[in-house]
């Protein structure tokens, strides 16, 4: 008989360290594209080379719609120039709209632990494996106090990967329905968040908040676990949220 | 080997032979890429029969495609080893046509059923003949009539689909005895299981069969690629199935290549089969670790799970992306391998093959491990010749098939491995394909790695023309078949996916026949499939 408990005790703790310290280990994010200021023939060329529409050219250069990109590194240094500064990290997690922000300040209705439940709306696996990692020892969203449940009525939250294929809808909106209040919406990917490179079309929707209200928004192609984990720990109120949009300025907001 | 220099190879002509075989009811052409055997409708099935039955030939894919000058042309697509050149059955139609033979029946085996199914749904060509047409694709509440594939569909036409008021599916079931009952599994599940359906059909403790419907996931990949650019078509090959985008990234470019005649320089082919064999690792990993997760082995799914975890993050280090999205492009690939990240793969894969060994030896002491997979979901030999199956299952029972080897592509030609082989055909023969074919991998890798040629990645901007090719690739849970057909003006005319999933779910029913409840998610996870894939 194989001893597991030795093999089990042997390994080392994998846990990410994700709680106290941003993590420095490499190849856990394929980062994503920022806004730049750049002159305006070469904000137009980057406009037009992005397949998505994620990048539209915005006051002294280009804003980055990261709900559209979808990794595909075609404004990416390595590739092409002119190109857009590419950031690291994996805090990319945001309200979906302000009417979700709103009820975030509204009160704050769950406790340090939530019950998740997921569905695939026609995702494409790497989202899912993604999600999947997060059960992983290496992740282990446990530790955070987030479990998955097997029944909507136990979930507070439920975690959305997929443009919505029109045979989806119907069990996303059941699922919806049959979850009790308070409850949260995380869509995880751009699919989830804008179509993707799938939708809208007669198949595929454009995302999620086409069918029920979305509360966070998870960007990446796929995003990877600890930007999923980000999103959870947004709603939570346990990490402050990021921005949907990234601007020339650092990231600052700047008034439309 | 290129395409030109199998055929060469061929000691007899095989059009020849088809046309003494089929005395003035066919016309066969060889060229480059296969042999053309064109035919009439009433001869269509004795001829697939002939190649199947008595030619040893596997049926690989139905490819329709609506003519701009009206009228229909149909390939069936069939292949057999790398001495014999692949087979087109061409059938062209007048347009006004809607009815063809099946070649599904029972002298042909099932192979074909799916894709006479599919076609029926999406371009409403009916097949005579066929068992069990209908709702296939295209779920009850899809309008009746409406045939997405045909030109005159407009893709980004938002159809009026009622949400029906109750979404159980209710098809016939072959008991009706009172106490018997069919358990619906499915299309939502309590973890992150992919959006598919099954219907385990019992009258007790035991399932007798399983009924499945698919395609909750069909985004209509085919029908969006339409009249797009190669550029944008490719986001798409690689983002249906991403947990095998470079297989299906990689099959798509080789058919625009064949087609615009572009020739990958040599360190572009040796990266694309390192990245094709590290994708091959973590998916094989990461179905080891669903199986062992199946059977409620708690460490050895957590010992598995961060293999996987590290062959992502390897990915992601060699190709800025952890599911290599974006790494391979008409031409060759996007990222090229620094000296250190070589050095640094060379050793991770070392590492990486270790730990599995390690894995799977324990596994092999683990006797109540192994009796929940021994003697469960089986596919006999003659099964999976039946249904054509490809990939790691068709080898766990004895089928040999592997187009890295019946069609060499990328570096393959100039590595030496072996494709692994087991009999028995049940899950734990499949899980010892899975382990066997890892080591090779890491075989691979290395003879690669340690001679990586130097020179370009990838060949100068290509210029589209117009022009039909099918690649072939080994994607990691078997045989893709990608069929491109580029427009004069170098958009898509026709993409065709045939998925190692697709072909492979079509036999899934044989492994969960008379079996016990409890076994369904072992049988489930011991294929390794992707609905995703699948459904497109
Ligand atoms: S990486 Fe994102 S922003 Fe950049 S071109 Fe691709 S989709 Fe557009
Ligand atoms: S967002 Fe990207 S990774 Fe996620 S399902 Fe869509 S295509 Fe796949």
């Amino acid at each position: 008989m194989a001893n597991w408990v030795l093999k089990g005790l042997r390994t080392r703790i994998k846990t990410s360290a994700y709680r106290s310290a941003a993590e420095a280990v490499s190849g856990l994010s394929p980062g994503q594209p920022r806004g730049v200021a750049l002159p305006a023939h070469d904000a137009a060329a980057l406009v037009e080379r992005c397949p998505t529409r994620a990048i539209d050219s915005c006051e002294g250069g280009v804003a980055i719609d990261q709900r559209r990109c979808v990794d595909c590194f075609r404004c990416h240094a390595d590739v092409e120039e002119p190109a857009v500064p590419w950031g690291d990290g994996y805090e990319w997690a945001a309200y979906a709209d302000d009417v979700a922000a709103m009820r975030r300040k509204l009160g704050h209705a769950f406790g340090r632990s939530l019950h998740i439940r997921f569905l695939d709306a026609g995702a494409c696996g790497a989202c899912m494996s993604e999600a999947r990692q997060l059960i992983n020892p290496y992740y282990n969203m446990h530790n955070l106090g987030f479990f998955m449940t097997p029944t909507p009525r136990n979930a507070d939250v439920l975690m959305v990967a997929g443009p919505v294929s029109d045979a989806m809808r119907l069990p996303l909106r059941i699922t919806y329905e049959a979850m009790p209040t308070p409850k949260r919406v995380v869509a995880i990917g751009a699919c989830a968040a804008s179509g993707g490179v799938f939708g809208p079309s007669f198949a595929a929707g454009g995302g999620v908040a086409e069918i029920i209200p979305v509360d966070v928004v998870v960007p990446g192609c796929p995003p990877p676990p600890l930007a999923i984990l980000h999103g959870l720990m947004v709603v939570v109120g346990r990490k402050p949220p990021s921005e949907l949009i990234s601007r020339p300025s650092n990231g600052e907001m700047s008034p439309e | 080997m290129t395409l030109s220099a199998i055929a060469d190879t061929e000691p007899t002509d095989f059009a020849g032979l088809c046309e003494s075989r089929w005395k003035g009811r066919v016309t066969a052409k060889l060229d480059a890429a296969a042999c053309h055997v064109a035919c009439e409708p009433p001869d269509l099935p004795a001829i697939c029969e002939w190649l199947s039955e008595e030619m040893g030939y596997v049926f690989a894919t139905l490819v329709v495609e609506e003519e701009s000058k009206p009228g229909w042309l149909l390939t069936y697509v069939f292949y057999k080893d790398a001495a014999t050149p692949w087979v087109y059955v061409e059938l062209r139609l007048d347009a006004r046509v809607t009815t063809v033979p099946s070649i599904s029946g029972l002298a042909n085996g099932p192979a074909a059923d799916w894709h006479e199914r599919e076609a029926e749904d999406l371009f409403g060509l009916s097949f005579a003949g066929h068992p069990r047409l209908g709702e296939f694709v295209l779920h009850e509440d899809w309008p009746e009539g409406v045939v997405p594939m045909r030109h005159s569909f407009d893709a980004r036409r938002m159809l009026d689909i009622p949400e029906a008021p109750n979404p159980a599916w209710d098809p016939p079931t072959i008991f009706s005895a009172p106490g018997s009952f069919a358990m619906p599994v499915g299309p939502v599940y309590s973890d992150f299981g992919e959006a598919a359906h099954f219907l385990l059909e019992t009258v007790g403790e035991d399932v007798v069969r399983t009924i499945q419907r698919f395609f909750y996931k069909y985004r209509g990949v085919e029908k969006i690629s339409e009249g797009r650019p190669i550029d944008r078509v490719l986001l798409l090959a690689e983002r249906f199935s991403g947990i095998a985008a470079f297989a299906h990234g990689l099959a798509f470019c080789q058919a625009v290549e064949t087609i615009c005649d572009v020739e990958v320089p040599p360190r572009g082919r040796a990266l694309r089969t390192v990245f094709a064999e590290l994708e091959r690792l973590r998916h094989h990993v990461a179905t080891i670790a669903g199986i062992c997760n199946s059977t409620a082995l708690v460490v050895a799914t957590a010992q598995a799970a961060l293999i996987e975890e590290d062959l992502i993050r390897l990915s992601c280090q060699v190709a800025r992306h952890r599911y290599f999205f974006g790494a391979v492009v008409p031409g060759g690939v996007t990222c090229d391998l620094v000296e250190e990240h070589r050095q640094h793969l060379l050793t991770a894969v070392d590492e990486i093959a270790q730990r599995c060994e390690e894995l799977h030896r324990m596994l092999r002491y683990s006797s109540s491990f192994l009796d929940r997979l021994e003697e469960v979901g089986i596919v006999s030999p003659d099964a999976a010749a039946a249904y054509g199956l490809v990939g790691p299952i068709a080898r766990a029972c004895g089928a040999t098939r592997d187009m890295r080897k019946i069609r060499p592509y990328a570096a393959y030609a100039t590595v030496d491995f072996m494709v692994p082989i087991e009999q028995e055909g049940d899950g734990y023969a499949r899980l010892r394909i899975f382990f066997a074919e890892i080591e090779q991998s890491a075989a691979i890798l290395h003879q690669i790695l340690r001679a990586l040629p130097a020179g370009e990645i990838r060949a100068p901007d290509i210029v589209a023309r117009p022009g039909t090719a099918l690649a072939a690739v080994e994607a990691p849970s078997g045989a893709a078949f990608h069929w491109v057909r580029l427009r004069d003006d170098g958009m898509i005319a026709r993409y065709r996916i045939t998925s190692p999933s697709f072909t492979n779910w079509h036999g899934f029913h044989i492994a969960t026949e008379n079996f016990a409840f409890q076994d369904f998610p072992i049988i489930l996870a011991s294929f390794g499939l992707s609905n995703a894939e699948c459904d497109r």
